[in-house]
C-alpha cells in the first residue's frame, strides 16, 4: 500500500515536472517572434529576432519612452526569457535653432562693411535693429538688403528714400 | 494675419526649390528665415518674391538669411556692379587690400570664413578675403 502510494507520487511528480518542462520549452522561437511582432505592430521601425527565448530588438524608436515600451511589451510575451534592447532613438527632426541676433558691436562693424559701397546710405544700430536712412537707387536696394540680412540683425528698418 | 501666412508664397517656394536646412521662426513680430540655397538663381527668386509681398522691403518684419552654399574648391563669379572686387589680407574692410578680382572674373573659393567673407584665390594666384555678397558660387 505504502509502496504503491510512493510509486504513484513519484509518477505524478515526474508527469508534473515533464509537463512543466514541456510548457516551458513549448513556446517555440518562431511563436515568440510572431507574438512579439504582433505586440509591436504599432512600431514599424522595430525589428524582432528570437533565439532560444531571448528576444533581441533592433531598429529605430521615435523616443526613449517608446524604446522602453517596446521592451516591456516584448517581456510580457509568454516564453520570453529575456530581452536585449538594441533599439536606437532618432533625434527629434532638426530641432529649430533659436534665432541668433548679433551683438551690437559686431553688427555695427559688419553693417559698416556692408554699406561701404552704397554711397548715400547711412545706418545706425541699436539693440540689434538696423535703421537705414539716406538715399539709394531702387535697383541697388535688393543687393544692400541681401547683404544686411546675412548679418543676423533683429530687424531692419528701411527708411531709405529710393530714387 | 500671421507672418507665416503673409510670406506663405516665399516659404512654399523655399521648400519646393530645395533650400537646405530651412529654418522658419517667428519672434517679436519678425519672421526669421534661414537656409542654404542650391543656387544663386533660387536665392534671387526668393528675394523677388519677398519684394513682391513687401515692396521695397519696408515692413521690417522679415530677416531672410538664405545664402548659396559654397564648398571649398568651388568656382565663383565676381558679381560686383561694375567695379573690381577688393581682395583683402583679412576678413574686414579695415584690412589692407592685397589684390583685386575683375568684374565677372571667375575665382576659386578656398573657404568660407562666415556669411560675409570668403577666402578666395584668383587664377593669377592672388589669395585673400573678399566680400561674399559680390561672389556668386557657380
Amino acid at each position: 500500500m505504502n509502496k504503491n502510494f510512493f510509486r504513484l507520487l513519484t509518477l505524478s511528480c515526474i508527469t508534473f515536472l515533464s509537463l512543466a518542462l514541456y510548457s516551458c520549452k513549448g513556446v517555440s522561437d518562431s511563436d515568440i517572434q510572431k507574438n512579439v511582432s504582433e505586440k509591436l505592430a504599432g512600431m514599424p521601425g522595430v525589428m524582432v529576432d528570437v533565439k532560444n527565448g531571448v528576444v533581441t530588438l533592433s531598429g529605430v524608436c521615435s523616443d526613449e519612452a517608446s524604446k522602453a515600451n517596446c521592451e516591456t511589451q516584448a517581456k510580457s510575451v509568454k516564453g520570453v526569457k529575456s530581452v536585449i534592447n538594441n533599439c536606437t532613438v532618432t533625434p527629434p527632426p532638426t530641432a529649430t535653432a533659436p534665432v541668433t541676433i548679433s551683438p551690437d558691436d559686431a553688427l555695427t562693424t559688419n553693417v559698416k562693411d556692408a554699406i561701404k559701397d552704397f554711397t548715400g546710405v547711412n545706418a545706425t544700430v541699436a539693440d540689434g535693429v538696423v535703421t537705414l536712412t539716406g538715399t539709394l537707387k531702387r535697383d541697388r536696394l535688393k543687393n544692400l538688403m541681401q547683404s544686411l540680412n546675412t548679418l543676423k540683425p533683429k530687424k531692419i528698418n528701411n527708411q531709405l528714400t529710393l530714387q | 494675419m500671421s507672418l507665416q501666412d503673409k510670406y506663405k508664397e516665399l516659404l512654399d517656394t523655399a521648400k519646393t526649390s530645395e533650400v537646405n536646412n530651412l529654418q522658419v521662426r517667428e519672434q517679436d513680430n519678425v519672421l526669421y528665415v534661414d537656409g542654404d540655397a542650391p543656387s544663386g538663381q533660387v536665392k534671387d527668386n526668393l528675394w523677388n518674391i519677398y519684394n513682391k509681398i513687401d515692396p521695397d522691403y519696408r515692413a521690417g518684419d522679415l530677416v531672410m538669411n538664405v545664402n548659396v552654399s559654397a564648398a571649398a574648391g568651388q568656382k565663383a563669379k565676381v558679381t560686383t556692379d561694375q567695379s573690381n572686387l577688393n581682395i583683402r589680407k583679412g576678413p574686414g574692410t579695415d584690412q589692407p587690400v592685397v589684390g583685386k578680382a575683375a568684374h565677372n572674373e571667375i575665382v576659386t573659393l578656398i573657404s568660407k570664413t562666415n556669411d560675409q567673407w570668403f577666402l578666395i584665390k584668383t587664377d593669377a594666384g592672388e589669395e585673400g578675403y573678399a566680400y561674399a555678397q559680390y561672389l556668386t558660387p557657380q
